[in-house]
């Protein structure tokens, strides 16, 4: 990873272009041209860096959802954490070390639909769900600030 | 600004645009092929979206893990619900703390109230996040949590 691409990650978390080419926009800035834009952008993609270029939504905004927790024997992760992983619904799933060891958020298009499927794995896997809705929000997500050294 | 009052084609555009932007020159225009609109219909909705805060930014969303940032915490609080408000805005306020939320606590088990994540290269430099947040907070938390992630089993953009 050169210094173009650490000032592509870094400066262009907020306000991406809404103009007809924004890929040039950014290749402007960095002084580099839209094509190559384009193929850093996909390199780092396929490489993981960048999970995607977009818009980052509100919670709630469209649709509901919430975050999950179940507390599964050790001997059984393995299978619950893909019978959560294989629901379109569930869009993160992270193993914590906790007894809780399974945490995943939900996101439906309604609140009724969210509950439905936290019921549902719940009655797969015979264990309670810890239903943890989003009651407020005190960060307005503005991007994170990378500190390359 | 609900999610109740958006219209159809705000609704398509989100759907459109939730796994990422096409990287190609003109996104934008893909999108609006995709929904059945004119490009320039898909950018002013976007911003009126942006404007009323249903999209909060619009860029290049890193994967912190492939960057380094292996120590993911998910920091926990039981804070009073009087003091919630008070609490969040502090900690919500801070630059390392990515997201920062206010959710139902379940007793016996679960008093924590209040969720703050942070991001570390190192175990000491997370470590030490945790206890500036624990400092700040002072008596306003009577207890706390660090979950690190052990693995990311699923993360992909929003689906509806």
């Amino acid at each position: 990873m050169d210094l173009v691409d650490q000032r592509l990650l870094n400066d262009f978390q907020r306000d991406f272009p809404l103009t007809a080419r924004p890929y040039a926009e950014l290749g402007e800035k960095l002084g580099i041209n839209e094509d190559e834009v384009i193929a850093r952008l996909d390199r780092l993609s396929r490489g993981g860096s960048v999970s995607r270029v977009g818009a980052v939504f509100r919670p709630h905004a469209v649709g509901a959802s919430t975050l999950a927790a179940l507390a599964v024997p050790p001997e059984e992760l393995e299978r619950v954490a893909a019978l959560v992983n294989a629901y379109p619904e569930v869009n993160h799933n992270y193993q914590r070390e906790h007894r809780l060891n399974l945490w995943f958020v939900v996101t439906a298009s309604s609140a009724q639909a969210v509950r439905a499927v936290l019921d549902d794995i719940s009655g797969r896997t015979g264990l309670d769900v810890l239903d943890l809705p989003l009651l407020e929000p005190f960060h307005i997500d503005l991007g994170f600030d990378l500190k390359w050294s | 600004m609900s999610g109740g009052i958006l219209s159809p084609l705000d609704r398509a555009i989100v759907r459109a645009t939730q796994e990422g932007l096409p990287l190609v020159e003109r996104p934008y225009h893909a999108v609006a092929e995709a929904v059945g609109t004119t490009p320039e219909e898909v950018m002013a909705r976007m911003e009126r979206l942006l404007a009323a805060g249903v999209i909060r930014r619009i860029g290049l969303v890193p994967n912190h893990y492939a960057l380094g940032y292996g120590f993911n915490g998910m920091t926990v609080w039981d804070v009073a619900d009087e003091d919630i408000a008070e609490a969040g805005l502090l900690v919500g306020n801070l630059d390392f703390v990515s997201h920062c939320y206010h959710r139902p606590r379940h007793l016996p088990h679960w008093p924590y109230s209040l969720f703050a994540m942070i991001h570390a290269k190192e175990k000491a430099a997370a470590d030490a996040l945790v206890a500036s947040i624990a400092q700040l907070l002072g008596p306003l938390s009577r207890g706390h949590l660090v979950l690190f992630s052990s693995r990311i089993l699923k993360k992909t953009g929003l689906r509806l």
